[in-house]
This record gives C-alpha cells, sequence and structure tokens, in this order.
C-alpha cells in the first residue's frame, strides 16, 4: 500500500493548500533542558491530546524528554472539523511538529500511526514510533468486525467508529477508569475513517528516520500479524507488551511501554539504511 | 546523530598536503564544503547532514538567511518586501510555514522563517560565520580547495581540502546597471533597487522608476504613494497579474489547471482571458499593450500597479533614450524632470572566488552553463543550489537541489556506475531550458518554470535511484 517513490511534483498539494485550524497541544517540559529530542504524541481516531496527558506526557518530561501531544483537527479541544481527511490530520501534524524548537520524535497510535506515516513523508522526523498501529489493511477491518461488529458497522455507513471498553484496556484497569475514558472517546471525520481503508498509502519517509513498532499481542483491535506486517515495512520487528489493550497509554501497566521507548531513544538509534 | 568529521575549525597543523602554489593545505576528508548560509545554503547544509556528510559552511554575514536578512549588507529587501508566490510554493517542502500567517509573508517572517530551520536542524553548529570565500580551485581526484578569511580581508588565508563543493553564495545580490548616455552628467540622484531600503527616500520628490520586474513595479506603487510625481519607464509591455483572481492567491489558481495537465496554450488563453475581465485592457491606461504571450516573461504579480496608475499617481513612460544634466529624454522625445532614478534593473551572478571555465562560461559572459541549472560538466562532485528564477517559490527547488545531489555523492561510493550515467547526463544536457520560449535577456538567464524544473529533476532522481 505504501508508494513506492517520494513525490517532488506535488501540484494538487500546493494548488489546494490545507485550511488553518485550531489545535490543541498539550505538553510537558522537564525542568531542565537536556539535549534530548522532543516527542510529539498523536492520539489515534477518537482520542485527543488528553489520553497522553493522563500518564506519558509527565513521565516523559520525568526522563528529561520535553513532551508534546496534539488532537487531530475534530478531535479533544482542538477545532470541529466534520469534513477532515487523512491529509488534514497530516497537515495537522506536520504543523505543530515543525514548530516545535527542535527535530521531533513523533509517536503515533491506533490510526494516528497511519498519521504519523504519512506526516514522514512531510516532516524529516528524527524518529519515529508506531504504537497499537492501525495502519489500515482490510484484516484489521475484519478483526474489528469480529470482535465488536456493532460499532464497527455503522462506521462503513458513515456514523463514527465505536470501540468498547473491553477492546481498549485489558482488565487489569479499574472499571470506573475504562468508564471515564470510554466516555470522553469522539470520533474522527467520516472521509478520514473511509480514508483509513481505501486512501492512497503513505510515500516513503523523508530523512531516514528510525522507526520503532509496538503493541500487545492481546490488543483486540490490532492483531498480532498485523503488528508484525507493520514493524516489517520498516525492516524491524514488534516490541510486545503481554496483557495490554490497544490503549497502552492509559492500560493500568502503561508505564512498560513508554519506558521502552525512551530506552530505545536513549540509544540514539541510527538512521534507517536508504 | 554526530559523525567524526562535523565538528572543529579546520586545522592548519593537519596539513598533509600542498596546493599548486605551495600552500599548506589542512584534509577535511569526506566533509563537504557548503557556500553561503541563504536559504539554498541551510537547506544544502541540512539535506547533506541527512545523508551523514560532515559539513563546513563559510558565510561572509555574522547571520543566517542571506538576502532575506535586512541586516545584511548585500540584502536586497525593503521595507515592503512580501512574497511574490504564494506560501506553499514557496517554504521548504519538508518544513511547513505555519498556517497561521497570510498567504504572502513579509520578508521578516521569511527570515524567522529560515532562523527556525537552522535552530530546529540544529545546523548553526556546521557554519562559519564572518568567513568569506577567496578562492575555490578544483584539484585531482574531484577534490576541491577552498581558501577562505575573515570577510573584509583581515587575518590570513586558510586553504582546505574538501570532497564535495556546494555553491550557494545567491544572485541577487550584485547589482546590473544598465549604461545610457550621459548618465554622468546628470544632477539628479541616481540609485540601483539594492540600496533602496525605505519609503521615506522617495517622500515628497519626483521620482522615475527603471524597471518593471517586481522590484521596479514595488517601488513605483510606493513612489505612488509617498513621492510628489511617479513616472514608471518599461522596455516593453507587460502582463500584471493580481495576487488574488477568484478570492485565492493566483498562483494557486495556476496550479489547480498544472495539476488537471492543461497545455501550455490553453493556459495561456485563459490567463489572457482571466486578465482581459478582471484588470480590463491595459493601454486605456496609456500602458503599452504586450509584445508577448503571459509565462513568457518572468511574471510580475501586483495588483497595485494597475490601481495607482488609473488614480494618476504613476505616469507609465517608455524607455529611457538619454540622460541631459536635469531631464530625462525619453525614446518617444518626451522630456522629464525627476529629481530621483531608481534603477530597479536588476542583478548578475557573481562566482569571483572561482575560474569562469569551471561553470563552463568559457567566453567570460557570466552566464554558466550547467544541467538542471545545478550540475557542471567534468565536475561531478560540484553542485550550485538556488541558481534559478522560478515562476513561484526558489526555496523547493534548492531543497531537491541538494537532495539530488547528496544522493549523487552517497552514490559515488556505493553505486559509481550510476553516478557514472549521471555525469554522461550531465554533460549531454548542458543549457536545457525548463520553461516555454522566453525573452532573451539576462533577467531570463535562469528562468524556469517551476513544474517543468520540478519534473525534470524528479525524473534526475528517479534515473538516479534506478526506480
Amino acid at each position: 500500500m505504501s508508494a513506492e517513490r517520494v513525490r517532488v511534483v506535488r501540484a494538487w498539494e500546493w494548488a489546494r493548500p490545507e485550511r488553518a485550524a485550531r489545535r490543541e497541544v498539550l505538553s510537558a517540559l522537564p525542568p531542565l533542558e537536556q539535549a534530548k529530542p522532543p516527542l510529539l504524541f498523536v492520539p489515534g481516531f477518537g482520542h485527543g491530546a488528553w489520553a497522553f496527558a493522563e500518564h506519558w506526557l509527565e513521565h516523559a518530561a520525568s526522563r528529561g524528554f520535553p513532551a508534546y501531544a496534539v488532537s487531530l483537527r475534530g478531535h479533544g479541544g482542538s477545532e470541529p472539523a466534520p469534513d477532515a481527511t487523512l491529509r488534514s490530520y497530516t497537515h495537522d501534524v506536520v504543523q505543530v511538529a515543525a514548530g516545535l524548537p527542535r527535530q521531533a520524535v513523533l509517536v503515533g497510535h491506533g490510526a494516528g500511526a497511519r498519521v504519523v506515516a504519512h506526516a514522514l513523508a512531510r516532516y524529516p522526523a528524527r524518529a519515529a514510533v508506531l504504537v497499537a498501529p492501525v495502519l489500515g489493511d482490510w484484516a484489521t477491518f475484519g478483526t474489528a468486525l469480529r470482535r465488536n461488529p456493532l460499532g464497527t458497522l455503522p462506521a462503513v455507513l458513515g456514523a463514527g467508529l465505536r470501540l468498547n471498553r473491553r477492546q481498549l484496556f485489558s482488565r487489569e484497569l479499574p472499571d470506573a477508569d475504562a468508564r471515564r475514558y470510554a466516555a470522553r472517546l469522539g470520533r474522527a471525520s467520516r472521509r478520514a475513517q473511509w480514508q483509513l481503508l481505501s486512501g492512497p498509502g503513505p510515500e516513503p519517509a523523508v530523512g531516514r528516520p528510525p522507526v520503532l513498532v509496538l503493541g500487545s499481542p492481546d490488543d483486540r483491535v490490532v492483531p498480532p500479524a498485523a503488528l508484525t506486517r507493520a514493524a516489517r515495512r520498516y525492516a524491524s520487528a514488534p516490541l510486545l507488551f503481554p496483557g495490554m489493550g490497544h490503549d497502552l497509554m492509559l492500560d493500568a501497566r502503561w508505564r512498560e511501554p513508554v519506558d521502552a521507548i525512551l530506552d530505545w531513544l536513549e540509544k540514539d538509534p541510527a538512521p534507517a539504511a536508504g | 546523530m554526530p559523525s567524526s568529521t562535523d565538528l572543529g575549525r579546520p586545522d592548519p597543523d593537519s596539513a598533509v598536503a600542498l596546493t599548486r602554489d605551495g600552500r599548506p593545505v589542512s584534509d577535511r576528508g569526506d566533509t563537504v564544503c557548503v557556500i553561503g548560509a541563504g536559504a539554498s545554503g541551510l537547506t544544502a547544509v541540512k539535506n547533506l547532514r541527512e545523508h551523514g556528510f560532515g559539513v563546513d559552511c563559510y558565510e561572509r554575514e555574522t547571520g543566517v538567511g542571506g538576502a532575506w536578512n535586512w541586516r545584511h549588507d548585500r540584502s536586497p529587501v525593503y521595507a515592503s518586501t512580501h512574497l511574490i508566490s504564494s506560501r506553499p510554493f514557496t517554504q521548504f517542502p519538508d518544513f511547513p510555514m505555519p498556517d497561521d500567517w497570510p498567504d504572502y509573508p513579509h520578508h521578516a517572517q521569511l527570515l524567522s522563517y529560515f532562523e527556525r530551520y537552522a535552530d530546529h536542524f540544529d545546523l548553526r553548529q556546521h557554519v562559519w560565520f564572518g568567513t568569506e570565500v577567496v578562492r575555490v580551485e578544483p584539484v585531482e581526484g574531484d577534490r576541491w580547495d577552498v581558501t577562505t578569511r575573515s570577510t573584509g580581508g583581515y587575518g590570513p588565508e586558510r586553504t582546505s581540502r574538501y570532497a564535495a563543493v556546494v555553491l550557494a553564495n545567491g544572485h541577487n545580490w550584485s547589482p546590473k546597471l544598465p549604461r545610457y548616455e550621459g548618465l554622468e552628467q546628470f544632477r539628479g540622484e541616481v540609485m540601483h533597487a539594492s540600496s533602496y531600503k525605505d519609503p521615506a527616500q522617495l517622500r515628497g520628490k519626483r521620482v522615475l522608476v527603471v524597471g518593471a520586474g517586481n522590484t521596479g513595479c514595488d517601488i513605483a506603487v510606493e513612489a505612488a504613494q509617498q513621492a510628489s510625481r511617479c513616472w514608471h519607464s518599461t522596455r516593453r509591455g507587460y502582463w500584471y497579474a493580481p495576487k488574488y483572481v477568484f478570492g485565492r492567491p493566483a498562483d494557486q489558481v495556476n496550479d489547480t489547471l498544472l495539476a488537471l495537465r492543461v497545455p501550455l496554450r490553453v493556459r495561456q488563453w485563459l490567463y489572457h482571458w482571466t486578465l482581459r475581465l478582471t484588470v480590463g485592457d491595459l493601454t486605456r491606461f496609456g500602458l503599452p499593450k504586450p509584445d508577448h504571450r503571459v509565462y513568457e516573461t518572468h511574471p510580475i504579480a501586483n495588483s497595485q500597479l494597475v490601481y495607482y496608475v488609473g488614480h494618476g499617481e504613476i505616469t507609465p513612460v517608455p524607455d529611457v533614450a538619454r540622460f541631459h544634466d536635469r531631464t530625462v529624454e525619453l525614446t518617444d522625445g518626451r522630456e522629464i524632470d525627476p529629481e530621483l532614478v531608481v534603477f530597479a534593473t536588476g542583478y548578475l551572478p557573481r562566482f569571483e572566488f572561482l575560474g569562469g571555465g569551471v561553470l563552463g562560461d568559457e567566453e567570460g559572459t557570466g552566464r554558466p552553463r550547467l544541467w538542471l541549472n545545478a550540475f557542471a560538466a567534468g565536475h561531478p562532485t560540484l553542485a550550485v543550489v538556488g541558481l534559478v528564477q522560478p515562476d513561484s517559490g526558489i526555496f523547493p527547488i534548492a531543497h531537491w537541489q541538494s537532495v539530488l545531489f547528496a544522493r549523487l555523492l552517497e552514490l559515488r561510493t556505493s553505486r559509481p556506475e550510476r553516478a557514472g550515467a549521471f555525469a554522461r547526463r550531465v554533460a549531454a544536457g548542458l543549457g536545457e531550458r525548463y520553461s516555454g520560449k522566453v525573452k532573451d535577456s539576462t533577467r531570463h538567464w535562469f528562468e524556469v518554470g517551476h513544474a517543468d524544473y520540478l519534473r525534470a529533476l524528479q525524473r534526475a532522481l528517479y534515473e538516479l535511484e534506478g526506480k
């Protein structure tokens, strides 16, 4: 699904630039500047920047990484955007990334990973991390349909994709928390949902960022095979956290995956071969 | 991610070689030298670093931004300079300008954009500020001896040997002044547009502006607002395109047609038709009828010029015939009496540190003979970045030129046969044009259509990578 070559002539993008939108960006900064790259967290469909503000932002900052999270337009505290496309979401991510003081690491969760994959072709990230990536193949769709037919089927017809608590969180997470998070979920635009399945794949990344893929084998949204496929596209193997749900940043054991990401970044991974 | 060659000033103690005339050379190994830290130089540094090369960039000024930094003594910007092409055409393709900026940002915004680009990608550590390049000489093994000294000629010269050189010294800083009979005896004030900075210089004066480039038109408009009288002298009639048509930036409307692959003739016809409907018949205002079709000269985007002509604040006049001591005689025999003459007659490229033969300019006309306006025959490790005059933004072109050059340098070691094929392509394609027919003048030496040019560059990139 990924296009082979980077496009130089982008007549449509020049002729029809994306509209500006008010975007919510939450951040947590370390008390002392430590020359570590800033992280930009990109939530998946239905989630907003709040999902990372819950635990991960503060934790990354406590380990010396300036951490930011953006709400894609139409999500969280960003401007409503019922007609947004995947390109609008990509634009949001690239705009926020380019506005950070230094070259950023992009971390995408769920369908946000697909948005990050597109953004990597328009911004030379220092590195990229795809967390439980929904890159949008039909197999993922099949899984969702099997596990949660009532939430998934209406999405095909243009309603919001609804994920239930049991898909998103493990049983370790207290029920009250799970309910609270699930109540905050919004929805992505109809066009973006449809493009996730049928839209053109991302162009190759510019600037050869190293890419880390991680997820959970017990994720009830992204099947393990999809994780492996996603990792193989970036010539690596996925890092697995058994026993966790799809929303690794909100689940009971949220600390393990974010520590793994920060450890990987501290090792200063080499650029991808190009 | 640091590499072994990226830090440290060239160190004369490590000299292992000598130049042809016996001066010591410090060998910088695989490091690439970039000349200039303006827009083109910065993107060259960034893209070479991204491909893993060590870079030494020399900049004669003390800041980044080149022509767009108004503090620089060679900067041609004036207080009211705004972009001519709208944001999407002007920004670097991998570092967009903020989307809440106006369609046509001000030059101060451009400077802050380049400063942010330099900081974001941590480029300043590779730039030696206040250092000018005196000589660039090819040596055996396709390597280069670059001799530098402190700007202004102070201090000793030092020579370093580099694996490759990127020339990004700009082409809008050496004024082109036309010769006119009697100009020496003219008693009024005469200036080139490069020294025009502020409309206060025009206030209350009788001003003649020569030249209908985008700068000439801008200055004529400011003279209309500030001066007591303004004449605007042009060699021929031009198409004055408004900056907005149908409520959108004109270049975005134009590229909608390009994206639909509408042929040039049809686009010209549509353009003429749109201008006739919106701007109207320019000869009614006393402007000469254009002697060419649109796209055959560098486009002029100025919505205000025709407006001020219509308000009688600008008097369009033909070319200057000769100067007398207090008056200027025009080619139609009229005489006018300006106190101040502003020559907005453009700039010429200058590579004073380089032997003319290197860029294929054997006759010394000053016009390099290059392929893709960037590559010289016989010098596979040399590239000129940003030597284009596009009908659109220049920075995306400079970005892709430097990406192409970085890939080429990489393939010289990993796939030498591909680099060889590229060298043959350069030799075969010298002097290729990337625009429709244009009027022959130094103004159009580097004129390229942005779509044609970037398509050619994209083809070169794909061929080089074997995709």
